[in-house]
């Protein structure tokens, strides 16, 4: 017997044998299909159920549906059918979900439950669209300091007290409050501290006269771009999800310090995702007019003096008192808060100045309706070729106001997930940094198609290559490294469809480069042997000193790859980080087929006998 | 079969000057196409607008170029790429210009001279953005080499190390000559392959290395540069095999992997080639010239007192 041990080569039985299962799901293909979302709320089974037996009644059988997510996914045999089963939904049920056409795996339930899914693919190979856009987060710091500045002067005076000025100085990120005199300095410090607890303010000296100063400290500025970039996000996402653009599968991400990646794929025409994201938002709190009827104003045409109809997402008539309680940009946060005494809730914080307005208004108003508004604007070019401002006002919520509360107050009577979407529509809405684009890569479908095939043509017939050329060099000992070498594609595309990592062309390629240096590695632990064989070294020995000394050969050469994979990993983004993830993993997986599945293999072939004349090699 | 059933005897060692002026030559050559020809940066890098396109027949690129004159779409450059149905056209950045409306405005321009144009991708990357990834880019490269050079300096003594670091500096600058001779398009995938071969090239100097190593303990009474020759004539057959098989799937994504592939594959052939090379020829024999001796390859016991007494 060759000495090597059983529970190793039980070990690579078993890898191997979770290795096919997850690379299980890629065999089945993909087909058409409809992506279903609903605008802040998330698509229920009952929903699956009834639509299902809608279509199955109108003749399109859908070969699959599951939610996932809160989307549901409906899988059909035929285009055709999957465009059919868009009119039925759209004419059935208008308006209620955001339909994207979509491609599907065919992947069955039982594997979709055990969460085994497919490799997916990066936009080179899908076709869409990539976009980066630029935080101006300089912006928003600036914004900040011009905040404060707002604050403090209006903090000043509601307290009445006399100051001669105050100053924002944005390269050295500070405002200074001056004054005249120390009584009035010592009168005006406390003042903005009673709005402003937390603020922590120097006591400074501006050519001999007492003055006030808030330095934002890096930590500061590092959160509020931070907050910007996340805001923007936040932003961004809610906008690709929202009805009008019907993109399926978006991805927003942070990439680097200051820019936001957005993927879109399977999306053709980027004018209008991109007019849409570049839009800024803002709110309202208004008062809701009771005394009146919005019905019969929106029938009649009239409304009455004082207020202005509005309509809520669902096309309700409401009307809303003319002046405006509190505006977005003095919303400071908001947050959702799942379990309070009145169920779902979000609270919002408001600045001083909002404080103030919100506190003489709930005091006088209690047991009202208070309304928020959601305001779009953006500008867009008219027929004419001119930019115009276009706007869209929207209700979102109307609530009983219960109390009297000031800068922080809760908004209830929401859903769970409709509360978690408005905490975020709120702060995202409220304050949002300038976007720059930057970069913008479009791939056509036929393209990604072209890709795919090219892909998939270059690895077979590379791999073909190295397949008969080990056959006919080592023999036997290459048909081995031959299955030991499908077995290293099998663990790679596993560990990649376990982990999710796109699929790019770049990283086809990297799965052909690790099938190369997969086969260098046997070469290596062949010609040893080899080797050893011409010294007079018997083939038992041969093999045990040929997988022993080419270790750490393989160990070293496939460390300085590692190295320059990681570093690619580290500083590359999209089809590049592509190549770099496929490129690190091939080279773990390589390594362990190599050395271990292949010494396995030796040991099923040569192992079992008595005595080894000859090696085929 | 076998292609080396005996073990070669190459006097590497001896004929080492003449590979020497042969890498010489090589660097010299490539960075003075880098430095007078230059490389052909891609979009990545020079920020602007690149639009390609496919046309059901080939379509006549003078006519094309007049179309977009006529249009008012200045400086574009445009040639067919992969096929002459396929066109690209590539445009400087412009801080003005909204990419999307350039991508629309081109396909308007090309469908008056063939309705069945189709727009297969567009890139537009600001010309800011083009030199952060090209910052980027350079700053992997070093970080690779040194960290590279890190892990060799670790494993083997200092002359080798040295050997092997310059014998792998040879190859990414033969690269780069390559795209600046072949004016081939550089780009982020351009760099990853640099950095592929990279790491790669140095897997055969470090498996000379180690063999010259393991001689060296046993083979005491041969001279250092016998040594080395018996060590890279011994793994010639391995170093030569691995590459041939890398070289065969490479050459498969080059023919098979279509346009967006090319300067990639492109790049990690001449990459294979040239670190097969440096591997054999010129790897040992710089450690060679940087003094290597036999007692600098022995297995450092923990030193013994009687080892110092020879020192003054």
């Amino acid at each position: 017997m060759i000495a090597y041990p059983r529970w190793k080569i039980a070990l690579v039985a078993v890898v191997l044998l979770i290795g096919i299962l997850l690379a299980l799901p890629n065999l089945f293909g993909e087909e058409s299909a409809l992506q279903l979302a609903r605008d802040r709320a998330s698509v229920e089974p009952a929903d699956r159920t009834s639509l299902v037996q809608l279509l199955k009644d109108k003749g399109v059988v859908p070969s699959g549906a599951f939610l996932d997510q809160g989307r549901l996914t409906l899988r059909f045999s035929s285009k055709q059918d999957q465009l059919k089963a868009r009119d039925i939904i759209s004419e059935a049920r208008p308006d209620q979900f955001t339909i994207a056409l979509s491609q599907a795996s065919r992947v069955p339930e039982w594997m979709r439950n055990l969460g085994l899914s497919p490799l997916k693919l990066g936009l080179d190979l899908r076709g869409g669209v990539y976009l980066v856009y630029q935080v101006d987060v300089q912006g928003a710091v600036r914004q900040l300091l011009d905040h404060h500045e707002q604050d403090f002067r209006a903090s000043l005076r509601n307290a009445h007290v006399p100051y001669q000025d105050v100053q924002v100085d944005y390269p050295t990120n500070r405002v200074r409050v001056l004054f005249r005199d120390a009584d009035s300095f010592n009168r005006g410090k406390a003042a903005i501290l009673a709005d402003n607890r937390t603020m922590i303010l120097n006591d400074v000296t501006v050519d001999g006269m007492p003055a006030l100063e808030l330095k934002l400290t890096p930590e500061d500025i590092k959160q509020r771009e931070d907050y910007a970039i996340q805001q923007n996000i936040i932003i961004l996402r809610n906008r690709l999800n929202s009805p009008e653009l019907a993109v399926s599968e978006p991805q927003v991400a942070r990439q680097g310090v200051d820019e936001i990646a957005i993927q879109l794929p399977g999306l053709q025409n980027s004018a209008e995702v991109k007019k849409i994201l570049g839009k800024t938002a803002t709110l309202e709190f208004r008062m809701v007019d009771e005394s009146s009827n919005p019905l019969e104003a929106m029938t009649s045409g009239r409304v009455p003096l004082g207020s202005k109809l509005y309509y809520t997402r669902d096309k309700q008539p409401v009307l809303l008192k003319r002046e405006v309680v509190v505006t977005g940009d003095e919303l400071t946060d908001a947050s959702f808060q799942p379990n309070t005494q009145e169920g779902a809730a979000v609270s919002v914080s408001l600045d001083s100045r909002g404080a103030a307005k919100m506190l003489k208004n709930t005091q006088e108003n209690i047991g009202h309706l208070m309304a928020v508004v959601f305001i779009d604007r953006s500008r867009e070019k008219n027929a004419q070729g001119v930019e115009v401002d276009k706007t869209t006002e929207e209700v979102i919520n109307r609530a009983t106001i219960r109390g009297v509360f000031s800068n922080n107050f809760q908004i209830t009577g929401v859903n769970p997930i409709e509360g978690r979407e408005l905490a975020l529509l709120l702060r995202a809405g409220g304050l949002a940094a300038p976007l720059t684009p930057v970069e913008e890569r479009a791939i056509g479908p036929s393209l990604g198609q072209d890709n795919i095939d090219k892909g998939r043509n270059a690895m077979v017939f590379g791999m073909l290559a190295a397949f008969l050329f080990m056959a006919v060099y080592y023999k036997v000992f290459g048909l081995i490294a031959d299955a030991v070498l499908i077995a290293n594609v099998v663990l790679l595309v596993a560990f990649l469809s376990l982990v999710g990592a796109a699929l790019t062309l770049p990283g086809i390629a990297a799965v052909v480069l690790t099938v190369g240096m997969a086969v260098d590695a046997n070469i290596l632990i062949y010609e040893r042997i080899r080797e050893e064989l011409r010294n007079g070294v018997s083939p038992r020995a041969a093999i045990t000193a040929g997988f022993d000394r080419a270790f750490s050969a393989i160990a070293d050469s496939n460390v300085t790859a590692l190295i320059a994979g990681l570093v690619l990993w580290l500083f590359g983004a999209g089809a590049v980080r592509g190549f770099a993830v496929v490129l690190v993993i091939g080279i773990a997986t390589s390594m362990f087929t190599s050395l271990m599945g292949s010494r396995a293999l030796v040991q099923l072939v040569y192992g079992g006998k008595r005595k080894v004349a000859r090696l085929s090699i | 079969m076998e292609f080396f059933h005996k073990v070669t005897r190459f006097p590497f060692m001896n004929t080492r000057k003449v590979w020497y002026g042969l890498s010489a030559f090589l660097i010299v050559a490539s960075l003075a196409l880098v430095g007078f020809r230059g490389l052909n940066l891609g979009v990545d890098f020079t920020g602007g607008v690149t639009v390609e396109t496919n046309f059901p027949q080939g379509p006549d690129i003078d006519k094309l170029r007049a179309a977009l004159a006529k249009a008012g779409v200045e400086s574009a450059q445009v040639q067919a790429f992969g096929s002459s149905r396929d066109i690209r056209v590539r445009l400087p950045p412009d801080p003005n210009a909204k990419g999307d409306q350039i991508g629309t405005r081109i396909m308007d321009v090309f469908a008056t001279v063939d309705p069945g144009v189709k727009l297969q991708s567009t890139e537009v990357v600001g010309p800011q953005v083009g030199q952060e990834l090209f910052v980027k880019g350079a700053w992997a490269l070093v970080a690779t080499l040194v960290l590279i050079a890190i892990y060799v300096l670790l494993r083997f003594t200092f002359k080798l190390a040295m050997g092997a670091i310059f014998a792998v500096l040879h190859d990414p600058i033969c690269v780069l000559g390559f795209f600046a001779l072949t004016q081939m398009t550089f780009d982020l995938t351009a760099i990853s392959a640099i950095l592929a071969v990279i790491g790669y090239s140095l897997n055969d100097t470090v498996i000379v290395f180690d063999r010259v190593r393991e001689r060296a303990r046993v083979a005491r009474k041969l001279s250092i540069a016998q040594v080395i020759d018996e060590s890279i004539n011994q793994t010639l057959s391995r170093t030569l095999m691995t590459k041939l098989v890398t070289l065969l799937v490479v050459l498969a994504l080059l023919i098979f992997g279509g346009e967006t592939l090319h300067g990639f594959s492109a790049a990690l052939v001449i990459g294979i080639i040239a670190g097969t090379y440096s591997s054999i020829y010129i790897s040992a024999a710089l450690a060679l010239d940087f003094g290597l001796v036999n007692d600098d390859l022995m297995e450092r016991k923990l030193t013994k007192p009687e080892e110092v007494d020879g020192l003054p």
